[in-house]
């Protein structure tokens, strides 16, 4: 185990920890709070693996942005706190699902790369490389990801606009 | 130098993760979250793979995926809303408008 390893693992450990509370959060506050921490380890986990930009758009969107609206959408409409108002009747059945997919997943990854296997250095390609892979390379993804964007923005007005014509 | 599959594996929890967030949970928001998560342990795979293979394309493919989330959110979100107006709850088993 090198260090960096050593950092992952304790990173991994809190985020994880964090996305079990955030599915069994009696609260629903307290629930977005941990998507936070889960949502910060994994841009942490992003610079361990030297992808600086993502990292950072991780921290701005996802804890910046997405949480904030997250906590709109709670505050917005009430939710009643407590475990048999947030959860449904199936809970077992559901965890019998998550574990199946679990084992399923660690299968494929076990059986697929060995332990030996791939040993990544990251290399920081830069953010002026990722920029211009961005604008040549994959410009048309690109306008088509601005052009949801943009559309989901005005359904999303169309959508919270009251309706004052009916 | 970290190996991949510890990675991957940690991808493999945060799914599973939102996999029961989103089967177990009652309130939209909450599986809204759910599916955050989700879309994060694609990203950590991503990213995890990029490094693995010197392609930046991973990288390239998260940021459109955190867009794309970005976009699912507000829409979800405006969703919840109207129906949080119209019928006063957002619990999924009760909304059944669609249902037969």
């Amino acid at each position: 185990m090198s260090a960096q390893e050593y950092v992952f693992a304790v990173l991994a450990f809190i985020g994880t920890v964090a996305a079990f509370r955030l599915v069994t959060a009696k609260n629903v506050v307290h629930a977005a709070l941990y998507l936070v921490v889960t949502l910060a380890m994994v841009g942490a986990i992003y610079l361990l693996l030297a992808a600086e930009f993502v990292a950072w758009v991780q921290i701005l969107i996802y804890v910046g942005a997405i949480v904030i609206l997250f906590l709109f959408g709670l505050m917005l409409t009430k939710a009643p706190i407590g475990r048999e108002a947030l959860d449904n009747q199936s809970r077992g059945l559901a965890l019998v699902v998550a574990l199946g997919v679990l084992a399923g997943l660690v299968f494929l990854i076990q059986d697929a790369f060995k332990w030996s296997d791939p040993k990544m250095t990251p290399v920081s390609a830069g953010t002026a490389a990722l920029g211009e892979s961005i604008f040549s390379r994959y410009v048309l993804p690109f306008e088509a990801v601005s052009f949801l964007l943009l559309a989901a923005l005005i359904g999303a007005v169309v959508l919270a606009r009251k309706d004052e014509a009916t | 130098m970290i190996r991949l599959p510890f990675v991957l594996f940690f991808s493999a929890v945060l799914f599973s993760a939102g996999v029961y967030g989103v089967l177990a949970r009652r309130n939209a928001v909450l599986v809204l979250m759910s599916i955050e998560l989700m879309l994060n342990a694609v990203n950590v795979n991503l990213v995890a793979f990029a490094a693995a293979l010197k392609d930046l394309t991973g990288q390239v493919f998260a940021l459109f995926v955190i867009a794309v989330a970005a976009a699912e959110v507000g829409i979800g979100l405006a969703i919840v809303i109207l129906i949080y107006r119209n019928r006063e709850t957002i619990n999924v088993d009760e909304i059944n408008l669609l249902k037969w």
